[in-house]
């Protein structure tokens, strides 16, 4: 048997802010992490990464990223990947600010 | 100040109706991303890891205080009230959205400011001495060559598509503050049997093939320069290479054929080229030069300045760190940090911004200068309006006194804002600057540059910093690497890799060791870190950093 696909999300830019967002089951795109479809099978993270990419109008340089799942949903296991969910460290700006105010 | 041209406006203007429509093409789906990235880059607007980021060029860092609000009134309108200033003395704001970015350039062009040519493979903003037109110890003042820079090289057709990035840096000075050395050409201004010229140096970068450029011509004079730096660059876009990103910048054109083959190739090529010019350029260049014209200098007494340096501590202080000498008598330099402690480095919120423009017009002619340093400088303040100048920039946070010392620290964005940062510069900055505060011993441990940078790319000119921090990453987490005994000056050196990383935690506790390392090692208070370091090697500064950490290992 091959091992387990790895749990991904997919992510990208949004066309006109710029803000990372992830891909939902129903092909909306969300900016919170915990609202992206998770993939565990491969042939099915191929074939959502062809919607994704299909739409420019919407968003830019659409990729998987994989994830772990916690009993409170998704996390980042890439740093990289951490920041682009979570914001800057030096202020409290992007995603932090929708959560601070 | 150079002013625009009614040419100049109307290219300015074209070329923003022209992105307009591509901008407008791209969100309606007529451009599609790949179609549209050249396009975006060309005027200066990338996409970073949250959001767009525009770079606005501030040509040989030198802005008036018109241009300074319009900047502050950007950042409020368009971005989060804040602008980052860079090594390269642009300006970028991190939050603009792709629907906005007409309306920003439009309001850019107002001032007579633009973000053309600040990405791409193209020549990018010519930099030059921030202290330009106010130094004691220059020559002339170096921006009428780098107008003529400029304007030669916007939009020229042979050089829009190079090898790579090109960047020009000029001087007027002996003391290099223009970083000439670490530049795709740098440009020295000299003088030979009374005749103005250059030495032009050639080859120059950071990144992860670090060089210090290296003489083409050790004397060019004036009337010859762009002549020869056209002949330079066609040499290059001809003779670099296109089939591998990390060869292409000149320093490996340079590197690959030796430099007397590329200097015979120049030499022939500007044969070639310099009757063509029919000393067009020599009449601008005339034309260029009254733009820049000094202010007229005031005779005043000094009174108030040496009075507040007998009675006032905190102003003693900043006057020893944040002043240096000014061309004209009863004249300083002032230099506001962008580093308060803790702060992140570069950054000027919009209230600033406009605080500065009052105060360059009420005590430095108009004028506002960015340093490669990151920090802004007002060229031309009479001593006598130091105290009152003192006073205003307390109010508003803007008087750390800390130029040339651990905290003034140079810092890229890093893995904060940047798509190709590995990882973060800001915090690691933040942190050494607050640790020597509460230390207190910053002003004893006296000049350090400090320079920390979240990639091999080198924004932050680690490789330049006597003290520098390479961030990257290391199975799944940061590490920081230490060079030590870089140098940015006329004396420049590409520092030196002490040995393995540091995680996070551990590279504020690794720079206090080699510190306090540095201070018992110092043969006075006089000896700098760099002096030190050179007089001893690397020895005893990576015992410093690893030793302890061995012996635990042995134990």
């Amino acid at each position: 048997m091959p091992p387990p696909y790895p749990p991904n999300v997919i992510t990208a830019n949004a066309l006109i802010n710029g803000d990372v967002v992830y891909q939902t089951r129903d092909d909306q795109w969300s900016e919170t992490l915990a609202h992206a479809e998770i993939i565990t099978d491969e042939a099915h993270a191929q074939i959502r990464l062809l919607d994704a990419q299909s739409q420019p109008e919407k968003v830019i340089g659409a990729y998987l990223a994989p994830i772990k799942t916690t009993p409170d949903g998704p996390v980042t296991t890439l740093f990289r990947e951490y920041f682009r969910a979570t914001g800057p460290s030096n202020y409290p700006h992007g995603k932090q600010e929708s959560r601070h105010v | 100040m150079y002013k625009y041209t009614d040419f100049d406006a109307a290219f300015v203007a074209n070329r923003n109706a022209q992105f307009r429509a591509q901008i407008a093409r791209r969100i309606d789906g007529s451009l599609t991303e790949d179609e549209f990235k050249p396009l975006r880059l060309m005027n200066g607007l990338y996409l970073q890891l949250h959001a767009y980021m525009l770079r606005v060029a501030i040509p040989y860092g030198t802005l008036n205080a018109a241009q300074m609000r319009a900047l502050a009134d950007i950042a409020d309108k368009y971005d989060k009230g804040y602008g980052h200033f860079t090594t390269r003395q642009n300006i970028q704001f991190n939050w603009p959205k792709l629907s906005d970015v007409a309306d920003i350039l439009d309001a850019l062009a107002r001032v007579e400011m633009h973000a053309i040519q600040t990405s791409g493979n193209t020549i990018r903003n010519v930099t030059a001495d921030p202290f330009a037109g106010a130094a004691a110890d220059e020559i002339a003042d170096p921006r009428p060559i780098a107008e003529l820079i400029r304007q030669w090289s916007t939009d020229h057709p042979e050089f829009q598509f190079l090898p790579r990035k090109f960047k020009f840096a000029v001087t007027g000075s002996p003391n290099d503050r223009a970083v000439t050395r670490a530049h795709d050409i740098g440009l020295r201004m000299i003088t030979k049997n009374g005749q103005a010229g250059f030495e032009v140096i050639v080859g120059g970068g950071l990144g992860r093939t670090p060089v210090i450029g290296k003489t083409l011509r050790d004397f060019l004079p004036e009337a010859d320069l762009l002549p020869y730096i056209e002949a330079i660059i066609s040499t290059y876009n001809l003779l670099g290479r296109r089939d591998n990103k990390y060869k292409a910048r000149i320093k490996i054109t340079l590197q690959e054929n030796g430099i007397d083959d590329f200097r015979a190739r120049v030499e022939a090529r500007f044969i070639d080229l310099h009757p063509t010019f029919e000393d067009v350029d020599q009449q601008i260049l005339t034309t260029i030069k009254t733009a820049f014209a000094p202010p007229d200098f005031v005779q005043a007494p000094v009174t108030l300045y040496t009075e507040a340096r007998t009675h006032d501590p905190v102003f003693r202080a900043w006057s020893d760190t944040n002043l240096s000498a000014h061309r004209a008598d009863g004249y300083a330099i002032v230099t506001i940090s962008l580093k308060a402690h803790g702060a992140t480095p570069g950054d000027a919120s919009s209230a600033k911004m406009r605080l500065i423009a009052d105060l360059a017009e009420a005590y430095s002619d108009g004028e506002i200068r960015i340093s490669p340093a990151q920090n802004i400088i007002l060229p031309h303040v009479h001593k006598s309006t130091l105290p009152a100048l003192h006073a205003a920039l307390l109010r508003a946070g803007l008087a750390t006194a800390n130029i040339g010392l651990v905290s003034d620290i140079i810092a890229c964005p890093g893995m904060d804002y940047c798509a190709l940062a590995t990882a973060r510069s800001i915090p690691v900055a933040q942190a050494i600057a607050t640790r020597f505060d509460t230390l207190e011993i910053e002003h004893d441990i006296g000049p350090l540059p400090l320079k920390i940078s979240g990639c091999i790319n080198a924004c932050g000119h680690h490789h330049l910093g006597a003290i520098g921090i390479l961030g990257l990453e290391r199975a799944g987490v940061e590490s920081y690497q230490i060079t030590l005994g870089g140098d940015a000056t006329e004396t420049a050196t590409i520092g030196t890799r002490a040995g393995r990383g540091f995680s996070a935690d551990d590279i504020l506790p690794a720079i206090e060791r080699l510190i306090f390392a540095y201070l018992a090692l110092r043969v006075e208070r006089e000896e700098t870190f760099l002096e030190t370091y050179r007089r001893l090697d690397i020895a005893p500064f990576k015992t410093a950093l690893y030793a302890q950490e061995e012996q635990t290992n042995a134990a």
